[in-house]
């Protein structure tokens, strides 16, 4: 087990120093100097020559790469342009608030996909079916952010059951568990969790359809188990393809959230990524991306390792 | 005589008229493929012929006549926060949303399938350059790259064309090359080589051929999210700029209104929820005509 981990965690290296040019390679495809938002309008050339080099950017560009990732292997992601303060603890706050609404959202969207998807699968061509199906392309197909403002309209607008902006009264830094805090999280937790639930619905049903239909099952029922305890069978052959299908929807869904936190304000690393974007904060920007990609990646590392704890199988392929 | 009558169903008209067609004709039997077809074909003929419709005109706002409510006289689908007519905003918005929405999948399928087959058929060093890139992009999730490229190149229609089709380019080059490499080590490929036919005659032939289908019907089941993602870019407001019409863009200038004429702000969603539901179907149809299994 162990050295199927070592094993992945090797090919996980090149993805990541990727994932860093890429990041890096953000910056210099910006158009416009990244030196024009620090500098007086009336510098002259000698004074942005010295600016210049004093942010290393006359060095060539492999130069500067490998001396910001040096910079990022000792934590320090540099600062804002916007506000002066440190990229590092800007994104990992943001962060905190955007992985607390996607795991929300998939504690949501992972019970009700599984429980339709099921469903579906287990009654295959019948009006139950059908139904699951048509809800699983709805969900895939709604663009969510319109389905954001589609539920502040009925329940904040309309009905004023929910707020439909912001994170509670302490704002981004200060979160709780109780109704006052936890009432700000319903409908962005809802608006995340349609997509998810589509496509996990759709997953489960293709594969507890497919297992279902095997010999096995057959043999089990003949052999005089109960229904019970075949469909725990059908569960565990089930379980190591669902979890890598709801694994990488963790992941999108902490990629993903921008809209959503756009829509409802949410103080997240979307947030903090559409605000990076509109005041040209490219430090900004480069960080928040490289973290939650950083993060995708190592959720697909810990996705594949737990399907190869669950189902021996895949490890000896 | 009755020999011949039972043999006359084995001559189907799909043998005789070839492949595409037999596609096409299993494609019009399913009621829902066809009723999507006409919903995208409507959606994009009204959006090229928009100008002629005698519609009002788009960019005119009136001062006083700011969000009307749907089914005003004069304003069938009311009017927006600067006084523009909805109808003609949401007909001439499928211009544009139509073209971001759909032609990054139409350039990824082209780059994506040519660098698939390429990698797939020369495999080697090539093989492993082309898709350790690529892996490097699944790194990404859709949403994060799209938004993160657009980011840094600014607002524009280029700019999110561009942006969309680096997000599309690399899935469709995995599925090149998967599919490309099962076909490779097919023995008439070996057959064709052997008669010494060179790499670009084998791959123009032979390979095309075999592996356009799936690509094809994996590209469709793309262009609804295309389609989300494309409007999200401008409802971010790092896409379409305004004042053009755009339904991304729309659905977010009207978040403003949503305290005084709630469903009139919801209306530019409806249309990219249909019409993305629409080719979702269509490619589940074009699946199942083409008999490709996932």
């Amino acid at each position: 087990m162990f050295s199927y981990f070592l094993r992945r965690l090797i090919l996980v290296l090149p993805v990541a120093f990727g994932v860093s040019v890429i990041c890096f390679l953000l910056v210099q495809i910006a158009p416009g100097d990244p030196l024009t938002a620090i500098m007086p309008v009336d510098a002259t050339a000698e004074e942005q020559a010295a600016m210049r080099a004093a942010y290393g950017l006359d060095r060539p560009l492999p130069v500067q790469y490998a001396i910001w990732v040096g910079n990022l292997a000792q934590g320090d992601m540099g600062r804002s342009i916007a506000t002066g303060r440190p990229v590092a603890g800007e994104v990992f706050g943001a962060v905190q608030n955007s992985l607390l609404l996607a795991v929300s959202a998939a504690v949501i969207a992972f019970p009700i996909g599984i429980f339709l998807g099921f469903l579906a699968g287990y009654f295959r061509d019948t009006a139950l079916d059908k139904a699951v199906t048509a809800v699983s392309i709805a969900g895939v197909s709604v663009p969510n952010y319109w389905l954001g403002i589609v539920l502040v309209i009925i329940f904040s607008v309309n009905l004023g059951w929910l707020p439909s902006m912001g994170a509670g009264p302490g704002g981004s830094r200060d979160w709780s568990w109780n109704w006052e805090h936890m009432r700000h999280l319903v409908l962005p937790a809802v608006t995340l969790a349609v997509v998810p639930i589509g496509i996990v619905a759709r997953t489960v049903r293709a594969l507890s359809g497919d297992i279902l239909s095997m010999d096995f099952v057959q043999a089990l029922y003949a052999k005089g188990m109960s229904r019970f305890d075949v469909l725990i069978h059908v569960g565990r052959n089930a379980a190591a393809t669902a979890l890598s299908v709801m694994g990488l929807q963790l992941g999108y869904l902490l990629g993903g959230s921008i809209l959503i936190e756009t829509v409802f304000n949410w103080p997240g690393s979307g947030f903090l990524l559409s605000n990076a974007i509109f005041q040209r904060d490219l430090p900004l920007l480069q960080g928040t991306i490289l973290v939650l990609a950083l993060f995708f990646v190592a959720m697909n590392l810990i996705v594949d390792v737990a399907q190869a704890a669950i189902d021996p199988r895949i490890k000896r392929s | 005589m009755a020999l011949t009558e039972t043999l006359e169903p084995v001559q189907t008209p799909e043998a005789r008229k070839g492949y595409w067609a037999g596609v096409a004709q299993r494609l019009a039997r399913d009621p829902v493929s066809m009723l999507c077809l006409a919903v995208v074909a409507a959606l994009i003929l009204a959006a090229i012929f928009a100008p002629y419709l005698g519609l009002a005109d788009p960019y005119k706002g009136s001062m006083i006549a700011r969000l009307k409510p749907i089914g005003t006289p004069g304003h069938l689908l009311g009017t927006d926060e600067q006084g523009r007519d909805m109808l003609a905003r949401l007909i001439h918005g499928g211009r544009l949303t139509l073209f971001i929405g759909l032609m990054p999948v139409v350039f990824a399928f082209f780059i994506g399938s040519a660098l698939g087959v390429v990698a797939g058929y020369v495999g080697g060093r090539l093989n492993t350059i082309i898709m350790r890139v690529v892996d490097v992009f699944f790194a990404f999730p859709s949403v994060l790259l799209a938004i993160a490229i657009s980011g840094a190149l600014g607002a524009g229609i280029v700019n999110s064309l561009v942006s969309l089709t680096i997000v599309f380019v690399p899935p469709i080059t995995r599925v090149a090359e998967a599919v490309t490499s099962g076909v490779r080590s097919l023995d008439y490929i070996d057959a064709a080589r052997a008669t010494g036919a060179s790499a670009l005659t084998v791959i123009r032939v032979h390979v095309i051929g075999n592996v356009l289908s799936p690509i094809f019907v994996y590209a469709t089941s793309l262009t609804s999210v295309c389609m989300i993602l494309a409007a999200g870019l401008s409802f971010l407001g790092i896409g379409v700029r305004p004042p053009e019409p755009e339904w991304g863009l729309m659905l977010n200038t009207l978040r403003s209104a949503i305290y005084v004429n709630p469903w009139l702000s919801a209306l530019p969603g409806v249309m990219i929820f249909v019409t993305s539901l629409c080719l979702n179907l269509l490619s589940d149809g074009v699946r199942s005509a083409m008999n490709v299994r996932d």
